[in-house]
């Protein structure tokens, strides 16, 4: 049989991923010291080397190897490129806050990077069984993360509701599959929209209910109303260094997938998707924001807020136009940037004994360290989508793109929920600037964890006042 | 030449990040030194930059370099337009910072405020680069707001004093009001140009000088008046022009240093600066050309007048810069926009001398600043002495000294102008070159000669001040006398500016006297014939004889011209004017809406009314994550079949 | 076409008979001594009938789970086995690359402790 080994080139950085995360296991079943920083160092390495493998074997066209089940474009190579920035970042973060809690093993980094290889595999999916296997992958590693602190109640139910739902999410999507593959008689990508193109196929009962099947799974990852419930639960009873993973680099990955299911796969059916995304963004703009204010732990608010700006990022989508998608990927890397500076400085703030996640710990930050008060402040300013702060461009560029499409009362009500949102991050700075503070201690975090945080909440206004660069980069991504 | 540019301007902008926010770490020596290092190559790069484009023969250099934002076809961009014109700028700006610099070193010794002072210089110039540089409304707009800024942060800096709160706080309202026309006119210029990019609105211009705009149902007003008239009412706040001049006097409450560097060498001037940049859009409006020169007469005639009866050092030269950027204006205003520059250019070095040099007595003085109380300062500061002179002569116009050439070409500019409003701007030029002498050697005989009637203790302690402050001083006393001489010619009637400034050939006064120019020297014979000259003098002698020789004639007239006195003294009661109508006629109209529209209205029914009901419906929806897992999957299963049967049926 | 499934309808057949066949020779030839013990059905080792409420030994479900992942492989290795032939060294590369996987995984729960029952 002939096989030509140049296939394998696109592949590098997963090959890369899955060597090394295996390696990191080995290594860490063998090293003797408990406190060893090998494996973290190693995973951090994985990461720069896919990266610079990514950089270096950039996608010049849109190119499917395997027959078709893997495609490298300069889409999934720039997405894949944040997933590998965002999760450095997350280790970097999730250090110390592991290390006080006796989960600094390698256990965290294996599933990291596992989870990573299953979103690098999902973001180039060009196949409905690739797909799934990426999902799985991913999920599985972060119901394991999830349940790695299993002697606390909290993180145990967590991992129990998102086990469940998972698997109930995930059956839904796989049936919504089968039924696409029953219809149409492929599971490749390409050919289901060209099939889709030609004839009424389009319309057919089998087709829509395998779209809104598979509509389900995708908004069980995304988090998007109805199918946002583990949301809030799990952000609030996982550990922060793993809500933190979860929060992140896993959107980027859903959104690719929404970038190939839908738009790619199904292309032609987006009139019958676009009122269904309509729905749910509705929805997810009104939970996301009003249950947000009625919150008192941090990590359930961001939870709802994540929810609310997975209906932002969904607006760009149902836009259904180059410049709709370009908008909605940029606004889910700056979701990602965002989100994790706001995961960080929880981290940040705790320590060994005090997970610091209750709005009240926030209190005072300024008394204590009105520089990382400061950096909150860009953080919460920018979800809000205050300008020029990168979160307000992410906003405009979506709301554009609705306008743009004549769905003008979608904008407005968007906004108009925004307003609504804005309260709760505000209330944040004003804990932070107006309040006495209640906790004194000392912060623990490292010169690392530090300089990244500060580089990170320095990103989200130095971006926002140079906004161009990576608004072009999302729009070279999608070929604009 | 891009990496050039970026250079030159992020050179302090790089200084004052890392004093202004590694200011401990760096410490106080580290923070002059960064923003000196920043600030001087800035200043080396302007050098080369000011080679390339006059020596060399370098094309206008007119390119974007960031892109911000597009929104409806509309490009917000950073650009730099780079020509003579700049050059000259940029030169001055970063010539004249840089001694500052130097000079605060001294001045601001013992200040705990060190490093953020720094921070603050460093970074007002790097505003008032990106503001000369630019190429479009947007960067001027930006640097325009960005010196504001730094200023309102700088005449308040020492934020525990009471006054300098006040002024700060005065500074930044007046021009507010400025930079709403202003802002009106850069709206105005898109509504009707389409572009904010100068190019491209110069390029406009001549074909929409007769088309007229109808704001209020009924009057036709020329499209070309309104926008020079709106952008200049920005310069007039900035510039402090009457009736918007009165935050520059109270802006001495600052450091000295930044009266030197802000509120007279540089940010003052970029109205002129901008009046010059926008020469092709004034020049088709006679209207609004008239209205620039008869503010600019008024504030360099009467300014002058109030500069008379000042007792506080700084509060003089603070006059004399109104007076002086109303020359200024007044040259802008006669399309001699090239001698207007030149002023500016020669104005810049000699008052930031002369403040330099005041702040020099200050510290002399342990920070006393009323002159009635020095005298005879010469044998205790002679290096202060001989600079102040020079600087005074510069200011009054003697012949040979910069300011000579600049003002006497101001002078003939307007004379030779036929600009509705030119004669009266003519006599009050002509008559503010004796009161610009009167009240400079005012100052100079009693701080500098005559009885000692400062108290015993500050006489034992003077001295001459240190090195950092007196160098800059004689850095500063070398340009004040002869660059007039050196680019006389080929700034004023030469080709220096080329395409950079646009005069129409009916407007071009300068060209009309060049026609009688033969050289540098021919010029100074001129001038000493011509009544300014005798004026200066008339003016130099009146004061000495006033307040040298016989002191009881001023005490005479101040008796006895009562009601004159006090409407200088009052400075015609503008400050009292505009806190009587404008702040209290505000807070009148601000409490009534306050109390009606605010609270009422707008705080009870919709704003605590909406958040209310937002709250209440929080509360209540928030029950539906009940925590129970089988609702969550019930949830999704009925979601899942909602979405179904939304298509289904 | 029905045809070509007679192999397999004999093959059922037999299989059928001879299981058939082996159980009645048994249950005909063995000797019967019931007791209590042998009589109750044998299901994973607990009571048939008690409180659900009860502790059972985690170890077991681990050691159960782990036996499923290496078992089903081999429902993996079969198909592989039979066209090896005609995939060549690749299908060999290949196959080579899953085991090592599994090799990986097997160190790990090895090395863990999951395989000592004490």
């Amino acid at each position: 049989m002939n096989f030509d080994y140049t296939q394998l080139i696109p592949l590098l950085p997963e090959i890369t991923v899955l060597t090394m995360a295996c390696l990191v296991l080995v290594v860490d079943v063998y090293k003797t010291s408990k406190d060893s920083n090998l494996t973290y160092y190693l995973t951090q390495l994985t990461l720069v080397m896919a990266a610079i493998l990514t950089i270096a074997l950039p996608a010049t066209e849109t190119n499917r190897v395997f027959n078709g089940m893997f495609v490298a474009d300069s889409m999934s190579d720039l997405l894949k490129l944040f997933i590998y920035i965002v999760s450095f970042m997350v280790f970097v973060y999730s250090r110390e806050y592991l290390r006080a809690r006796e989960m600094y093993r390698g256990e965290y980094f294996v599933l990291g990077l596992f989870g990573i290889l299953g979103m690098m595999i999902m973001v180039s999916a060009h196949n409905l069984l690739m797909v799934y296997l990426g999902l799985e992958l991913l999920s599985l590693c972060l119901y394991a993360m999830v349940a790695m602190q299993r002697n606390v109640v909290t993180v145990s139910e967590a991992a129990m509701k998102y086990f469940v739902l998972g698997a109930l999410a995930s059956g839904m999507l796989l049936y919504g599959m089968s039924l696409l593959y029953g219809a149409t008689g492929t599971l490749d990508i390409v050919e289901m929209s060209n099939k889709l193109s030609t004839g009424d196929l389009s319309s057919s009962l089998i087709m829509i209910t395998g779209m809104v099947f598979l509509i389900t799974g995708l908004g069980f990852k995304l988090g998007a109303v109805p199918f946002h419930m583990w949301v809030p639960d799990v952000y609030h009873g996982a550990p922060t260094s793993v809500t933190l993973y979860i929060g992140a680099a896993p959107k980027i990955a859903a959104f690719a997938l929404v970038m190939r299911l839908l738009v790619e796969g199904l292309g032609s059916m987006q009139a019958q998707w676009q009122d269904i995304l309509i729905i749910m963004t509705v929805l997810s703009l009104f939970v996301g924001n009003v249950i947000a204010i009625a919150q008192t732990n941090i990590k359930r608010m961001l939870a709802y807020s994540t929810i609310s700006h997975v209906a932002y990022l969904l607006l760009g989508i149902i836009a259904g136009t180059q410049s709709g998608y370009v908008a909605s990927m940029f606004y889910v890397i700056v979701y990602a940037i965002m989100s994790m500076a706001a995961f960080g400085m929880i981290l940040f703030l705790s320590r060994a004994g005090f997970e610091a996640d209750s709005l009240d710990d926030l209190k005072g930050l300024n008394e204590r360290s009105p520089w990382y008060a400061f950096m909150m402040l860009i953080v919460m300013f920018s979800m809000a989508g205050v300008p020029p702060l990168l979160g307000f461009w992410a906003k405009l560029a979506v709301l554009k793109a609705v306008v743009e499409v004549d769905l003008v009362w979608l904008a407005v009500t968007a906004v108009a929920f925004s307003i609504i949102g804005a309260f709760y991050y505000l209330r944040v700075v004003k804990l932070m600037y107006f309040d006495k503070a209640e906790d004194t201690n000392d912060f623990i975090a490292g010169p690392d964890m530090r300089f990244f945080l500060s580089a990170n909440a320095l990103a989200i206004l130095g971006l926002g006042i140079f906004p161009g660069g990576l608004l072009s980069l999302c729009a070279s991504a999608l070929g604009m | 030449m891009e990496n050039t540019y970026l250079g030159l301007v992020l050179a302090p902008l790089a200084g004052a990040i890392i004093a202004g926010l590694f200011g401990k770490q760096v410490g106080r020596a580290g923070a002059h030194w960064v923003t000196i290092l920043g600030v001087g190559i800035s200043f080396i790069l302007s050098v080369l930059v000011f080679k390339h484009h006059v020596f060399d023969g370098g094309a206008t250099y007119n390119e974007t370099v960031y892109t911000w934002m597009v929104s409806d076809g509309i490009t917000f961009q950073i650009g730099f337009l780079v020509d003579q014109l700049t050059a000259l700028m940029i030169c001055v700006v970063t010539f004249v910072s840089l001694m500052v610099h130097i000079y605060t070193i001294g001045y601001m010794h013992d200040d705990p405020g060190y490093q953020r002072f720094f921070s603050y210089i460093a970074l007002f110039t790097f505003s008032m680069l990106m503001l000369v540089m630019s190429n479009n409304f947007m960067q001027l707009f930006f640097g325009w707001e960005a010196v504001g800024l730094v200023s309102y942060l700088l005449i308040g800096f020492w934020f525990k004093k009471d006054t300098a709160i006040y002024a700060n706080l005065k500074a930044f309202l007046v021009n507010r009001v400025g930079d709403f026309g202003f802002l009106l006119g850069i709206a105005a210029v898109l509504m009707y140009f389409g572009s904010l990019n100068y190019a491209d609105v110069f390029a406009l211009a001549p074909s929409l000088k007769d088309s007229t705009v109808e704001v209020f149902p009924g009057t036709e007003w020329s499209l070309m008046t309104m926008v020079c008239i709106l952008l200049f009412i920005g310069a007039m706040g900035k510039s402090a022009q009457v009736p918007l001049h009165v935050w520059l006097p109270d802006s001495m409450e600052g450091p000295t240093p930044i009266s030197a560097l802000i509120h007279a060498a540089t940010m003052v001037t970029a109205g002129v600066f901008m009046v010059a940049r926008m020469s092709p859009l004034y020049e088709y409006s006679e209207t609004a050309l008239g209205f620039v020169m008869v503010i600019g007469a008024i504030t360099a005639f009467f300014m002058g007048l109030v500069g008379i009866v000042q007792n506080d050092i700084k509060r003089v030269v603070a006059y004399s810069t109104l007076s002086q950027l109303g020359y200024m204006m007044v040259a802008a205003g006669a399309s001699a926009y090239a001698a207007a520059i030149f002023h500016l250019m020669t104005h810049a070095f000699f008052k930031a001398l002369l403040f330099l040099a005041a702040g020099s007595v200050i510290i002399a003085m342990h920070h006393k600043q009323d002159i009635r109380e020095m005298g005879g300062l010469k044998k205790y500061m002679p290096i202060t002495y001989w600079t102040s002179l020079f600087g005074s002569l510069a200011l009054i116009g003697f012949p040979g000294t910069s300011g000579f050439f600049s003002k006497d070409a101001i002078i003939e500019a307007v004379h030779a102008s036929s600009v509705p409003g030119a004669d009266i701007a003519y006599w009050a030029v002509l008559l503010g070159v004796f009161i610009t002498a009167l009240y400079s050697f005012r100052m100079f005989f009693l701080v500098f000669h005559g009885k000692e009637r400062m108290d015993h203790h500050t006489k034992e302690h003077l001295h001459e001040t240190p090195w950092v402050v007196t160098g800059p001083l004689m850095l500063l006393a070398i340009p004040s006398l002869i660059i007039g001489y050196l680019t006389v010619e080929s700034v004023l009637f030469g080709d220096y500016f080329k395409d950079a400034i646009f005069v129409l050939p009916e407007h071009n006064v300068l060209a009309k006297i060049g026609e009688n120019y033969t050289s540098e020297i021919g010029f100074v014979l001129h001038g000493m014939m011509a009544p300014p000259f005798w004026l200066a003098m008339g003016g130099l002698f009146t004061a000495w004889f006033i307040y040298m020789k016989k002191p009881e004639i001023a005490d005479n007239i101040k008796n006895n011209m009562q009601w004159i006195y006090k409407l200088l003294d009052k400075k015609y009661f503008a400050d009292e004017f505009n806190e009587a109508f404008f702040a209290g006629g505000s807070r009148g109209i601000g409490r009534l809406l306050w109390r009606n529209g605010d609270i009422r209205i707008i705080d009870g029914l919709m704003v605590n009314g909406s958040a209310n009901s937002i709250g209440w419906l929080s509360s209540v929806v928030r029950h539906v994550q009940t925590g129970y897992l089988y609702h969550y999957a019930f949830v999704m299963i009925v979601g899942l079949m909602l979405l179904l049967g939304w298509h289904l049926f | 076409m029905l045809e070509e499934y007679l192999p397999i309808w004999i093959f059922m057949l037999v299989g059928l008979g001879f299981g058939a066949v082996l159980l009645t020779v048994g249950f005909v030839l063995s000797p019967h001594r019931p007791d209590s013990e042998k009589l109750s059905p044998y299901e994973c080792g607990f009571e048939a009938f008690e409180d659900t409420r009860m502790k059972f030994d985690v170890r077991y479900y681990l050691v159960a789970i782990l036996f499923i992942i290496f078992d089903l492989e081999i429902a993996f290795l079969f198909p592989w086995a039979i066209v090896l032939d005609e995939i060549g060294w690749f299908g060999f590369g290949a196959m080579f690359i899953f085991l090592a996987i599994l090799v990986i995984g097997f160190i790990y729960e090895w090395k863990k402790g999951a395989l000592e029952w004490e």
